[in-house]
């Protein structure tokens, strides 16, 4: 597999707030077709170096490759274009808007002809339409109450929909920041088989979480992050969740 | 893996069909009510502006319920409508604009200064005041959106600023009705009336409600209208979901300031004169955002119809004509006015709880 070339890559990322270094000089690789955990303690810089790939902050230093070709995201907007898709931890869903408003923010689909072009008005029944299809693709939802406002549903709920919103338009990358912490057993279990099922499609994806059975369970490889940096990548089929653990707290040494 | 670290493989033999199906939970009247008013939150002003309008008729008879009383009340509220046009963009972004007033007297002043002093056709002096709107509400949205200045302090200064200009700039002279009328018609435009039987719509009040139903419009079935609820919502949200938010918050500042340039030109025609001391300047601002709370529209962004605005702007005007046809007091009138914020927002409260 390593002798392919990364579908998303990071080179020499350095991301600081303040005295804060986030981001210490991290290299990272995404291969075509595969599951990259990324684990860490809390502060060792996950989020910041998915924000690096994803464009929701620009790093101080470093290049980012999608399929080689080196990319400047500048904001989430730009790594969308590029077909990089992200499910943040916040979920990034407006709770007073509907569903359907919220799978198209930023993308709204317009009508043709005069009334779309001139007056710009969206074409509601496509989009609700295509969200409906979406959801019902990933089993997701009973065909009413698509204009339902987001605030009405649950945490599971949500988190599906913020799921099939990045699987619907991702069309290269879908990163996803913690997507069962606020979830119950029952639920997580959905999203993983969501998670699996977006990857038969042949879609890879960024998996960053805290929860070891997850990981090891859909994880391909993982990617160990110790103080800013890649500490190393193993394969959830040589070694256990201690000892996953221990490379990412440092009490133990890590492979080479 | 392991025995012990497959502890869930319980759940996963066992696929769940019923994951996420969004039902209705809610029951009983009050979960329905609580629902509806989600979903229309123009619906309360509408129901207390058509039982005003009852009580009023019952009371006061034709006096009040005649086309003439009724439009009469319209042409009262007309500049504030326009500004509560304007507040409204504002307050759905979660800000608040407490210059719309002010702005909109500078604005009166400049079309008539431009006219009277520089001799600047008048049609031409409409476009320069527009422009000064919808500058000053770039300037706004700038410092808002850019230099992140919460909202209430920058209009805070703006009003202050603006109003100053007004008496700096007009040299505090007033231009009378009688020079309007011989040397720039086009100013006082908007003050022309049609009349339908015993019923007077003045271009001032007909071009409210067009603002009104054009921002709906617009709010409602445009991109830049889901944008502008989803920055209100939650801007970070809004940001990452990939809206631009700088845009659509300058997008919205300006918007507003033209507004508040066209409530100017209703100005004229309504006052047929044009005055730097003009109340509106001071007391404009605080008469939109009541319109605006009253209109069900919520003061932390990202709820409300437009539709609200409008009929919160028609239930104060309805209460000042009819207690004052009724003979009452006029304190009464802000005495219910200021009860009606209070519970407008204590509805707004409770309608937020839904999810809970």
């Amino acid at each position: 597999m390593t002798q392919q070339q990364p579908i998303l890559s990071g080179k020499n990322l350095v991301k600081r707030y303040g005295k804060v270094t986030a981001l210490d000089h991290c290299d990272f690789e995404l291969y075509p077709g595969e599951i990259l955990a990324v684990i860490g303690d809390n502060g060792a810089g996950k989020s910041s170096l998915i924000k690096a790939l994803s464009g929701a902050v620009v790093p101080d230093a470093g290049e980012v490759y999608l399929e080689g070709k080196k990319v400047n995201f500048k904001s989430p907007i730009d790594a969308r274009h590029a077909g990089i898709e992200t499910v943040y931890q916040t979920l990034a869903m407006s709770p007073a808007l509907s569903i359907a408003d919220n799978m198209f923010m930023g993308r709204e689909i317009r009508k043709s002809g005069f009334m779309g072009k001139v007056l710009g008005q969206l074409d509601k029944k496509k989009m609700e339409a295509f969200a409906r299809d979406k959801l019902s693709e990933l089993g997701l939802m009973t065909i009413q109450n698509i204009n339902q406002a987001v605030e009405t549903l649950s945490g599971g709920q949500r988190q599906g929909v913020a799921v099939a919103r990045a699987a619907a338009f991702g069309s290269r990358v879908i990163i996803l920041d913690e997507p069962t912490a606020a979830l119950g057993v029952k639920e997580s279990r959905r999203v993983l088989e969501l998670i699996l099922d977006v990857r038969s499609r042949g879609t890879p994806i960024i998996l960053i979480s805290h929860n070891m059975p997850h990981v090891f369970e859909v994880a391909d490889r993982i990617h160990v992050h110790r103080l800013g940096k890649r500490l190393c990548v193993i394969d959830p089929k040589d070694y256990t969740m201690s000892d996953a653990v221990a490379f990412m707290t440092g009490a133990k040494e890590a492979p080479a | 893996m392991t025995e012990s670290q497959s502890y869930e493989d319980v759940v996963k033999d066992k696929t769940e069909t019923h994951f996420a199906q969004f039902e209705d939970e809610r029951k009983g009247l009050i979960g329905k009510v609580q629902h509806a008013l989600h979903l229309n939150p123009a619906l309360v002003p509408l129901i207390i502006l058509v039982t005003a309008i009852g009580l009023f008729g019952m009371i006061l008879g034709q006096r009040f319920f005649s086309p003439g009383t009724l439009t009469l009340i319209l042409q009262q509220v007309q500049i504030v409508g326009v500004l509560a046009a304007a507040q409204t963009l504002v307050i759905l972004t979660a800000g608040i604009d407490l210059s719309v007033g002010a702005i909109a007297v500078l604005c009166t002043v400049i079309m008539g200064q431009f006219t009277f002093r520089y001799g600047v056709p008048a049609e031409l002096s409409l476009l320069i005041g527009l422009a000064f709107g919808g500058g000053i509400g770039a300037i706004s949205g700038f410092l808002v959106s850019r230099v992140k200045i919460p909202p209430f302090i920058v209009t805070l200064g703006m009003w202050q600023i603006v109003l100053a200009s007004t008496y700096l700039f007009s040299r505090n002279e007033t231009l009378r009705s009688s020079d309007l009328r011989a040397d720039a018609p086009a100013l006082l435009f908007l003050g022309n009336k049609i009349q339908i039987g015993g019923a007077n719509f003045t271009f001032g009040v007909i071009l409210m409600i067009l603002i009104f139903v054009a921002l709906a419009y617009a709010l409602r079935a445009t991109a830049w209208g889901r944008h502008v609820y989803a920055v209100g919502d939650d801007p970070e949200a809004a940001q990452l979901a990939g809206v631009n938010v700088h845009k659509t918050l300058m997008s919205v500042y300006i918007m507003a300031g033209l507004i508040c340039a066209v409530a100017a030109w209703v100005m004229i025609g309504r006052f047929s004169s044009v005055s730097p001391s003009a109340s509106t300047g001071v007391i404009g601002n605080i008469q939109s955002i009541t319109a605006v709370v009253i209109g069900g529209i919520s003061l932390f962004g990202g709820r409300g119809s437009i539709f609200g605005a409008f009929f919160g702007a028609l239930i104060v005007g309805v209460f000042e004509m009819g207690l004052r046809m009724a003979g009452a007091d006029p304190q009464w009138t802000f005495l219910l006015i200021g009860m009606l914020i209070i519970g407008a927002v204590a509805l707004d409260q409770w309608i937020r709880k839904v999810s809970s």
